[in-house]
């Protein structure tokens, strides 16, 4: 890779809010400010300010929206922002869509920036389906002339060759969204920035988004950031992504890591001081100091309490072992809070032997696609010895929570009170 | 895989970041410069601007029965009650001229002024949603304004001819010289300097929303010292002691000269004209400064 590839590169971006109703005292504050301005010296409120915690009462009247945010995104890859509400994405988003200015920091990037913050920006609902392609056309920077030649693949697109020539305040709003995204889709930005515009739209639709989406960033080569709530879009869209968490970059590197960050970022972390790493040595079922004395667990290789469908279950033991095993059984239970297992096995019924050494050693149990969809809490227990009387078995030795997770894509995630576990190869069909 | 990807990218940023030698197409900065007004990008954005004008023109008569007859509607009626109130009632003199055409010369460029006034001082408070969303250069829209105001009085100035022949035929003697071809650029320095002072007004609207009540009840005061419905001569004739607030006010020169270019009624003063022209290049430009300034940040306290 070389460093001409990168197309933007954020840099330190930080963005403050004034809190409260801007009414009395923006005078004084202004007539401060210009005071120091002219003096040279730098702004007196730019200091005060602190992180984002909407949960915690703040003594400042300034809150940063965003603090020191730094990345990077290549030409042609399709970089996912995730994160809470009130996380900063959007803030972050009207930064790069040129709606508002940073406070400090920059943001340098080659070619043209066009953002689909919310479909159907500046549609007049007086105006056709027509003259509000053209507008909105015009609006997201295109000329007439480049309009007007992909005038009838974006009508394609949108499915709405019927009402074209209607105004469109007697559109549905699906189909406003339609038109719109088929506008947008068609603009031919270096970088396109899009903002949970597959909210709206029905599945098919949404379906087609994504897949025109990906055709941008693949065969067009442009680049695309995309902020939405829904991990199923994210994840078959974007290759990258950052986590923003309070106005930080919490978490920036590949897309599956960023979502299990953002799922674990649902759960108070509170409860779980060590989140994903289990301490075993002093477990209630322990007969000696041998055996497993720490368990950590990962989800996408990121060290979690909370594994999501579909994605990569590892569980890492620590062992100490007082002998030698030749014919060593490591298995686990997993098993919901009612006790009720469903998955249950060592590696003999995998058909591997494992000889375990004395002295310490590691153990690794990898369930590749996590079959478990029902949403909660689970348990684990775990296995250690042989089949003799030195096997160890440490009952609840894990709890762990599971993340149902749209997994088909569809936009409707399965119903947790009837299935407990989701498996992506099903098919309904007719004929 | 992908590990060793950012590596070689942290690599590659700090290398580069050491060369400096990027080239960006652009930057996203706090601070910008007073002065550097982007107007070629405004040029790019032509089409949207044409577009802005026909969605301005055209949208106001949608679902309207009488459609662009309304735009001439309102200053006919103007000119008829001023007419009736100011010029039979009070007994204003208009000199050798009809009061009705007097009249609707003085209000339709008055309109003009007002309009562009008005609905650029709007700017940014009613297109909020949409600048809050998407960027493009926001003056794009003020233009916009201004230029479709210009359609609206071009159909002003229609009904204003006709009504010039009619009363040509009833026997008014036709005073018209090649001076009336200055008209257009006074329209023109009109519209420039409503939409200097809606650009002020609405980059200071954004953060103190008292400005637009001010601006409504404003324009109308603004409209007994400008001129509108009298000739500038009459009222410093009659109150001299008040005769600074026409003297200083450039609005009173354009529509005493539009009335003299037009109808030969009035007077013209070129020291008047030279100061109109000089209030609205100062106030044009700082508009425009203090608009882009807004432009940058007005989401945040709009």
């Amino acid at each position: 890779m070389n460093s001409n590839n990168i197309i933007l590169k954020a840099e330190n971006v930080s963005k403050q809010y004034r809190l409260g109703t801007v009414g009395t005292g923006t005078l004084s504050h202004d007539v401060n400010r210009w005071w120091h301005a002219i003096r040279g010296k730098e702004d007196p409120y730019l200091k005060v300010g602190e992180i984002n915690d909407r949960t915690s009462k703040g003594t400042s009247e300034y809150v940063w929206a965003l603090k020191d945010i730094n990345f990077e995104v290549e030409a042609g890859e399709v970089l996912g922002i995730i994160g809470k509400n009130g996380a900063g994405k959007s803030t972050l988003l009207k930064i790069l869509s040129r709606v508002t200015i940073p406070s400090t920091g920059s943001i340098k990037y080659k070619g043209r920036i066009a953002s689909l913050l919310e479909v159907g920006t500046g549609f007049n609902p007086e105006l056709t389906g027509r003259e509000n392609i053209y507008l909105n056309g015009a609006i997201l920077g295109m000329t007439k002339k480049e309009i007007t030649s992909k005038l009838a693949e974006i009508i394609e697109f949108s499915g709405c060759e019927r009402y074209i020539d209607t105004p469109t305040k007697r559109y549905s709003s699906g189909m406003t969204v339609r038109l719109a995204f088929a506008v947008a889709a068609f603009l031919e930005p270096e970088i396109l920035v899009i903002d949970e515009v597959l909210a709206v739209g029905d599945a098919e639709f949404q379906k087609k988004a994504i897949g025109k989406m990906q055709d941008i960033s693949k065969q067009g080569g442009r680049t695309v950031l995309f902020v939405s709530h829904n991990m199923a879009a994210v994840k078959s869209l974007c290759t990258r992504g950052i986590v923003l968490e309070n106005g930080r970059v919490v978490y920036h590197g590949r897309i599956e890591e960023c979502i299990s960050k953002y799922y674990m970022s649902h759960y108070d972390t509170a409860e779980n001081h060590s989140l994903g790493v289990y301490e075993l040595s002093n477990h209630i079922d322990k007969k000696s100091k041998f055996g497993i004395y720490k368990a950590e667990l990962y989800c996408n290789n990121l060290l979690t309490d909370t594994i999501f469908t579909d994605s990569e279950f590892r569980l890492k033991l620590f062992y100490e072992s007082y002998r030698d095993f030749f014919e060593a059984e490591i298995g686990l239970v997993i098993k919901d809070t009612d006790q009720i297992s469903y998955i249950g096995l060592n590696n003999k019924h995998l058909g591997n032997a494992i000889v375990v050494k004395e002295g310490k050693g590691q153990a690794e149990i990898v369930i590749e696609d996590f079959p478990l969809f029902a949403t909660g809490d689970y348990f684990i227990n775990l296995y250690f010895g042989d089949q003799g009387p030195n096997y160890e078995s440490l009952e609840n030795a894990i709890k762990f929570k599971v993340f149902g997770e749209d997994i088909f894509g569809s936009g409707r995630k399965l119903d947790s009170a009837w299935n407990k576990i989701a498996h992506k190869k099903i098919s309904i069909k007719t004929g | 895989m992908n590990f060793l990807k950012m590596n070689q990218s942290e690599l590659a940023y700090r290398s580069q970041s050491q060369a400096e030698s990027e080239s960006w197409d652009a930057i996203i900065e706090p601070k910008n410069s007073f002065l550097a007004i982007d107007f070629k990008e405004i040029w790019r954005y032509r089409d949207l601007l044409l577009l802005f004008v026909k969605r301005d023109v055209v949208t106001v008569y949608k679902q309207t029965v009488l459609g662009p007859l309304w735009y001439l509607i309102q200053p006919l009626f103007t000119s008829l009650i001023f007419t009736v109130i100011f010029n039979n009632v009070a007994g204003i003199s208009t000199g050798t001229t009809p009061p009705f055409l007097f009249n609707l010369a003085g209000v339709m460029v008055w309109n003009y002024f007002t309009a562009c006034l008005t609905e650029t001082s709007d700017t940014f408070k009613k297109n909020a949603s949409v600048f809050g969303k998407v960027y493009f250069p926001r003056l794009i829209v003020p233009l916009s304004v201004v230029i479709s105001n210009l359609v609206k009085f071009a159909i002003q100035f229609l009904i204003f001819v006709s009504f010039y022949l009619f009363y040509a035929l009833q026997g008014m003697s036709p005073q018209i010289t090649v001076s009336v071809l200055c008209f257009p650029f006074l329209v023109l320095i009109m519209g420039i300097l409503g939409l200097g002072l809606g650009m002020i007004i609405s980059s200071m609207v954004t953060k103190y929303r008292d400005l637009s009540f001010l601006v409504g009840f404003g324009v109308q005061l603004l409209m007994y010292v400008s001129a509108v419905m009298y000739p500038m001569a009459l009222l410093k004739q009659k109150l001299p002691e008040l005769g600074w607030l026409i003297e200083y006010n450039p609005l009173a020169y354009i529509i005493e000269t539009a009335r003299y270019l037009l109808l030969h009624e009035g007077q013209i003063s070129g020291n008047g004209l030279l100061y109109t022209l000089g209030v609205t290049v100062g106030i044009f430009t700082f508009g425009l400064l203090v608009f882009h300034k807004t432009e940058k940040s007005f989401i945040d306290t709009v």
